[in-house]
């Protein structure tokens, strides 16, 4: 049984579409009032979360439960659960007034009457006009839109409409309040404003808000919750502070706020080394553990240099500068890394200056991984080796020290054992600095997409997905889009290869 | 200047390209002649005549009986249909709308004679006569479920595909949702798709000659609609000269429709609702 206390509890929740997992194993509490935000890029899951939720979408396994009953299977107009639609999904053919008795006017109610054998009976009914019109208008005043209940929907604005939406919804007093991107139709200055409004109605209505956007600051601005996701799989869930500092990983680094993110080395006890700088912090890793730190573009303190410099100090030279109202940005260059710093001070151009940042400033984060690795590849009958939808020539001498490959494909050992490791399953591991990225597909190992990237001061992690699903990360000092249709290749000395299991099982004798 | 004078003049040549037949016609349904375009000089006498010539009235009454209930049916099947098609997997959608496609441009003499032979082959296996009213009512109903499909797709298309989820969110059942939701917005499609199959079978000759069997007002002969009775008219001389009142009649309902709906609407647009209880 759940814990009464939270008012809808998702376990082990995951949802596929034909091999294609959208949401891959999601757990989350949430408790009564809580303003809950799933914040994430597009294919992220979130949107697909939030229509299981309301009802419209069901998991391929794993529950849902809300108040501690499962609803996993319950159809969507039986959940006292409302939606705010991305694009409002008002009806056209209602006016104002009838869209939002619409849920109302359908609502059925218990009460309990005595029935002639004295006992009670409960009966449903509608609710009378009255009571309907009540509730309406006092929708209405809610959202600010008392006098256009006659209205049609399309002599609306954007955000009159988005009102109506949210009175539509509110006004069936759901116990759940969720909001598809509501926000993501209007302008930039409308978006601000209805973004407090929302947030002041949250608090004055005291229901469950939970929302989906991929707009971070709009995450950060409005909610008690944050739900990071990507691919499916949440990353982090924290309040928007610890989010902001305290990013778990470079992904959620760099999709909150802007973000210097470095490949970094612990170099001792509370000390870490990236752009060739060794910096005091507040986080514990093991010694020469390699680790991705994310320093903040208004952390970095920044000192003009006057007279002799001190070379023990880290130094850089502001490239760029760009006034954005209310602070300065610049790029600073050192050596071959970059590092975008925010200040409200005025430097000049080509000015050389110290970089100092506070230790509790830098944000360590356990890198996911160091290299690829990918446990499920083969080798086929022409020595090639296969992962997933990928085919690489690679050296499979190096599984047997001082062999060689014969003529008709066999690897000979040094005391000349034959072996043949057709079908053979190995684990093939690949650094992210040996995997070669070009435009185009067919030009290379395998296709693939490039799905994320992220700028490491002087290179880019770029995370290449194929159709099969296998990622490449690989380490390229040239820009690529999200989105850009690649090919992989790997030199074959440069593909590390471990067996499963023994390799005796595949002698010929 | 020239450019709208010249404008002018093309519209006025197609509205008298459009209306002329129909104005000729007119003035001769006052005429009593029997032979078209002669003019034995102005009588009502068509119109009293038409009314009391029996072949005529019951070919009428025929003709809208079908007319009403296979468009009916067809509306019913083919909105269901496309609403269906709709929410169907993409394939699957593609693969109707290309069913109902074929039936549009196929030569109406196909589907005759397609229907003509099913229903002999199927009384044959049965041992039945199977031409009747009800053949014939098959018959138009398929004649006009494409043109249904294809007035109400694109409302669908047109519709916002969430708001049958909105509706569904908001408490609606399945088929609440379908009613007070989908049917309302897709309506002006279905109503199109209705009209239009009313034009088709009222006037529908060859599907009507090849499936018709006994009955309705026509009792044990053949049922007689009015494009099969001028057909047979025309076989064995001039048209009935009543024919001419009746066109003159029908034209004069169609206008007073138009005219009567257009009035509908201005009237709903300027009613102001008043419903505030407080």
């Amino acid at each position: 049984m759940a814990d009464k206390n939270y008012i809808i509890s998702l376990q082990g929740v995951t949802k596929s579409f034909g091999n294609n997992t959208v949401v891959d194993d999601f757990n989350l509490d949430i408790t009564k009032g809580e303003f809950v935000t799933f914040l994430g890029p597009s294919g992220c899951g979130k949107t697909t979360t939030l229509r299981m939720i309301a009802g419209f979408e069901t998991p391929t396994s794993g529950q849902i439960l809300l108040n501690g009953e499962d609803i996993t299977r319950i159809p969507p107009h039986k959940r006292p659960i409302n939606t705010v639609f991305q694009r409002y999904a008002l009806f056209p053919h209602l006016d104002v007034y009838d869209n939002v008795a619409f849920g109302l006017k359908l609502k059925k109610i218990p009460y309990e009457v005595t029935n002639k054998k004295g006992e009670t009976v409960t009966k449903y009914r509608h609710y009378t006009r009255e009571e309907i019109d009540e509730k309406v208008m006092r929708a209405l005043k809610i959202i600010d839109l008392e006098d256009l209940e006659n209205r049609d929907i399309s002599t609306l604005s954007g955000g009159q409409q988005q009102r109506v939406a949210i009175a539509r919804a509110i006004v069936n007093e759901p116990e759940i309040l969720l909001l598809d991107e509501p926000l993501g139709a209007l302008d930039l200055k409308m978006r601000k404003e209805m973004q407090l409004e929302l947030k002041d109605m949250h608090k004055k209505i005291g229901i469950t808000f939970i929302y989906v956007t991929h707009d971070q600051e709009e995450a950060l601005t409005m909610s008690d919750t944050i739900v990071v996701m990507k691919d499916g799989v949440i990353q982090q869930v924290g309040n928007p502070i610890d989010i902001y500092n305290e990013p778990v990983n470079a992904f959620v680094a760099n999709f909150i706020g802007e973000s210097n993110i470095y490949n970094a080395t612990m170099v001792g006890k509370l000390k870490v080394k990236f752009l060739n700088h060794v910096f005091d912090c507040v986080d514990d890793f093991p010694l020469n553990e390699k680790v991705d730190v994310v320093v903040r573009p208004e952390d970095v303190e920044m000192t003009v240099i006057k007279g002799k410099s001190d070379d023990s100090r880290l130094k850089g030279k502001i490239v760029t500068k760009i006034f954005k109202g209310i602070h300065y940005e610049y790029v600073l260059i050192m050596g071959k890394s970059e590092i975008v710093t925010q200040s409200t001070k005025d430097y000049e151009l080509d000015s050389e200056v110290y970089i100092d940042v506070e230790p509790a400033n830098i944000q360590i984060m356990k890198r996911s991984s160091t290299e690829n690795v990918y446990p499920e590849a083969w080798i086929d009958k022409n020595n090639k080796l296969i992962i997933a939808d990928g085919e690489f020539d690679v050296d499979i001498t190096q599984l047997l020290k001082g062999s060689h490959v014969d003529d008709d494909l066999y690897l000979i050992g040094a005391d000349g054992k034959k072996y043949d490791l057709d079908d053979a399953d190995v684990i093939a591991s690949i650094d992210f600095t040996d995997v070669q990225i070009v435009d185009g597909h067919d030009k290379g190992n395998v296709n693939g997409t490039v799905v994320e990237t992220i700028y490491k001061g002087d290179h880019y992690a770029v995370l290449v997905r194929t159709a099969e699903e296998e990622d490449y990360i690989l380490a390229t000092d040239d820009t690529w889009n999200e989105g850009d249709l690649v090919s992989v290749i790997v030199e074959p000395s440069k593909i590390r290869l471990t067996l499963k299991g023994d390799l005796n099982k595949y002698e010929v004798q | 200047m020239v450019k709208k004078i010249f404008g002018q003049c093309y519209i006025w040549l197609i509205l008298i390209l459009m209306y002329l037949p129909v104005l000729v016609l007119i003035a001769f349904s006052f005429t009593e002649a029997t032979n078209v375009g002669e003019w034995t000089g102005f009588s009502f006498n068509l119109f009293p005549r038409l009314f009391q010539s029996a072949e005529i009235m019951t070919a009428l009454a025929n003709t809208v009986i079908i007319a009403i209930s296979s468009s009916l049916v067809a509306t019913i099947l083919g909105s269901l249909g496309a609403v269906g098609a709709y929410y169907s997997k993409k394939r699957m959608r593609n693969a109707i709308d290309l069913a109902t496609q074929i039936p549009v441009v196929n030569a109406e003499i196909v589907v005759a004679f397609s229907l003509t032979v099913m229903f002999v082959f199927i009384g044959n296996i049965i041992n039945t006569y199977m031409f009747s009213f009800w053949t014939l009512l098959i018959g138009h109903v398929c004649l006009s479920i494409p043109f249904v499909y294809t007035s109400v797709k694109p409302k669908l298309q047109q519709m916002d595909p969430s708001l049958y989820e909105a509706a569904l969110d908001l408490g609606a059942s399945p088929s609440q949702a379908l009613g007070k939701v989908v049917v309302p917005e897709i309506m002006p499609g279905v109503l199109s798709g209705f009209l239009l199959s009313i034009t088709l079978s009222l006037d529908d000759f060859i599907v009507t000659a090849f499936t018709r069997g006994s009955g309705l007002l026509s009792g044990d002969k053949k049922i007689e609609t009015l494009s099969t009775l001028v057909q047979a008219k025309i076989k064995k001389g001039p048209i009935p000269p009543e024919m001419r009142a009746l066109t003159t009649v029908l034209f004069v309902i169609v206008i007073l429709a138009v005219i009567g709906v257009t009035i509908y609407r201005n009237q709903q647009a300027k009613k102001i609702r008043v419903r505030r209880a407080f």
